[in-house]
């Protein structure tokens, strides 16, 4: 679906990303991980054609950057970190601007445009709180209304930066089951930054561990959180922590 | 079961209602002033210019023909203008608090069609359009400028820094409009006209020409709805649901700056016009522009006009410059959504 080549980013005059090459296939999960400053948001905003950036991203063969914002948005979508919404826009127009690739310059929303909208409301658990304003939500209900919005995007990639950060457990839960519900569907692939490795193992199939900039390991998600790497890039034992961590709820 | 697709926009219900609002607005500032005109007599005078009926009775004929309606007209036309350019540049940058005045845009198109007078800068066979094309070039440079220093301070265009470059901007562009007033003297019109607007000698040429300008960027713009709802949400996320990002950033600030390079060179500096109705509006028609923007198109016809009677009727005989009344009116706005937005964060 997805192929990367030779891709880099630098920001003001620093080689943030090193070249790198990976590519996705159809029910993939692929976990972006590594240290604060890794290099992971910024790799994820590049691949979501945010920032400029040397080398090749191809979408079943095409040139991403030739492609039509429009056409782009139909093939992937971007679920970002934080969400600075500024006006009191309900919950539903939110949701609704997810159908802007399928519609045109003088062709509004159909019928079946609305039925993505809707689907996707109660898909997120939002049919209660679709008419009030999303100033008013709280960070977990906000991130659903944004999952919604990629879902009736209806996209064939999704591309989420840390989807449950900030978010306590049941909704972190929610969200990681949404996601993985939607990837269900045959022809849909996911890229995700995600800062809990515990996650990143339960969810992910592939992963690509970075390390200032540079790739560690890629490959099955196992592989690639295996003791040794996460040792290098990490500078501790991650498994022996998690385990300990564990310890202490089984002794409870 | 079939599910219809919602409307968002303005339904032909609230169209009527809004232009109902806006001509009965219209007819009252006719009438008011220092000499009243009964509304019959108004009407009449105006159906016999468009259709060449009875006319009215000296003076009232000639008092809405040749003095109040050329002016109400030009209010109704540039309050329109002016707040739709500020309801567009708030959604685009999701800054309520930008406006032609407050971003400076308003200042760089004055400055230019100081400069256009002073130097006799002119289109040969269109000697009006000299001033009006130096007005929309350098409003559009203006607003390059100051988004552009404005991102090289805080990438993430924060409300403050935009305002603050955009007020230093309009102080540099009133000291560079003072100097050439100063230097040019009786060719150009006073400083005051400039800084602070004023429609008392707008005609009908006037008015057509900002009814020529609002039709074609009103166009652009109530066309840019969508798009400007998904700037209005975040720009990463207009990206992402596949809005062609520097097309619309381009577009809208091209429309814009050419509607307020017209307006500025017509009726000079009236500030804070696109900051007043379009907040007035959201508390109306909520946030969403394929409502806001009709409605404060029609809204920005009605405020201006009135604010306009205010400025000839308040302390009659004497005339306050237009742009004093709305800047009394919209300082203060300006403070209250400013300490709106800090609560919020």
């Amino acid at each position: 679906m997805l192929a990367v080549k030779g891709l880099s980013v630098t920001l003001g005059g620093q080689q943030i990303v090193h070249p790198l090459d990976f590519s996705i296939q159809d029910g993939d999960w692929m976990m972006l991980i590594g240290p604060n400053g890794a290099g992971k948001s910024t790799l994820l905003n590049a691949l979501a054609q945010g920032l400029a950036y040397q080398g090749s991203i191809t979408f079943d063969g095409r040139d991403v950057r030739h492609m039509k914002a429009r056409e782009r948005a139909r093939s992937m979508a971007l679920l970002s970190q934080r969400h600075g919404v500024g006006y009191a826009f309900t919950a539903e127009e939110v949701i609704r601007l997810g159908r802007y690739a399928q519609t045109g310059f003088l062709r509004g929303e159909s019928g079946e445009d609305e039925r993505h909208v809707q689907e996707a409301a109660q898909l997120c658990g939002l049919q209660n709180i679709l008419h009030q304003s999303v100033l008013t939500l709280s960070g977990g209900e906000l991130q659903r209304v944004f999952l919604a919005q990629v879902f009736a995007q209806n996209p064939r990639l999704l591309l989420l930066d840390e989807p449950a950060n900030h978010l306590d457990l049941p909704f972190q839960r929610q969200i990681f089951e949404l996601i993985s519900g939607w990837l269900r569907t045959p022809g849909r692939a996911v890229i995700s930054v995600v800062h809990d490795l515990s996650l990143a193992r339960r969810y992910g199939k592939t992963a690509l561990l970075l390390n200032r900039g540079h790739v560690a390991a890629q490959g099955a998600a196992t592989d690639v959180l295996g003791r040794d790497a996460l040792r290098v890039v990490y500078g501790m034992d991650v498994h022996a922590w998690m385990r300990e961590l564990l310890r202490g709820w089984e002794e409870a | 079961m079939s599910i219809k697709p919602r409307r968002e926009g303005f339904s032909p219900r609230d169209y009527l209602l809004f232009t109902l609002a806006t001509l009965g607005t219209a007819l009252l500032c006719v009438c008011a002033g220092s000499v009243p005109v009964p509304p019959g007599d108004a009407l009449r005078a105006v159906g016999s210019a468009l259709f060449g009926l009875i006319p009215a009775d000296e003076p009232a004929q000639t008092i809405i023909l040749s003095l109040r309606l050329p002016r109400v007209l030009a209010s109704g036309l540039v309050g329109a203008s002016l707040s739709l350019c500020g309801a567009a540049m708030q959604g685009l940058l999701r800054n309520p608090l930008a406006d032609g005045s407050t971003l400076g845009v308003a200042s760089g198109a004055s400055l230019g069609a100081v400069i256009a007078i002073a130097f006799g800068i002119t289109i040969p066979g269109l000697p009006q359009l000299g001033v009006m094309g130096m007005a929309m070039l350098t409003a559009f440079l203006s607003l390059v400028l100051i988004l552009s220093l404005a991102w090289r301070m805080d990438a993430s265009l924060s409300t403050n820094t935009i305002i603050l470059v955009g007020v230093i901007f309009s102080m540099f562009a009133s000291a560079v409009i003072s100097l050439a007033v100063a230097f040019s003297g009786p060719r150009l019109r006073s400083v005051t006209f400039w800084t602070m607007g004023s429609l008392s000698t707008a005609s009908y040429r006037d008015g057509l020409t900002l009814l020529v300008a609002l039709a074609v960027c009103g166009a652009v713009l109530l066309f840019s709805a969508r798009e400007l709802n998904a700037f209005a949400v975040g720009e990463d996320n207009a990206r992402s649901v596949g809005v062609n990002v520097k097309g619309v950033k381009l577009r809208v600030m091209v429309t814009v700056s050419v509607l307020i390079g017209v307006c500025v060179s017509i009726g000079g500096t009236i500030g804070f016009v696109g900051l007043v109705t379009p907040h007035m509006a959201r508390l109306i028609v909520g946030p969403n522009h394929r409502r806001l923007l009709p409605a404060v198109l029609f809204s920005g016809a009605i405020f201006l006009m009135l604010t306009d009677l205010a400025a000839r009727t308040i302390i009659s005989p004497i005339e306050l410059p237009l742009g004093v009344v709305t800047s009394l009116i919209g300082a203060v706005l300006f403070v209250v959504i400013f300490m709106r937005t800090r609560r919020v964060r």
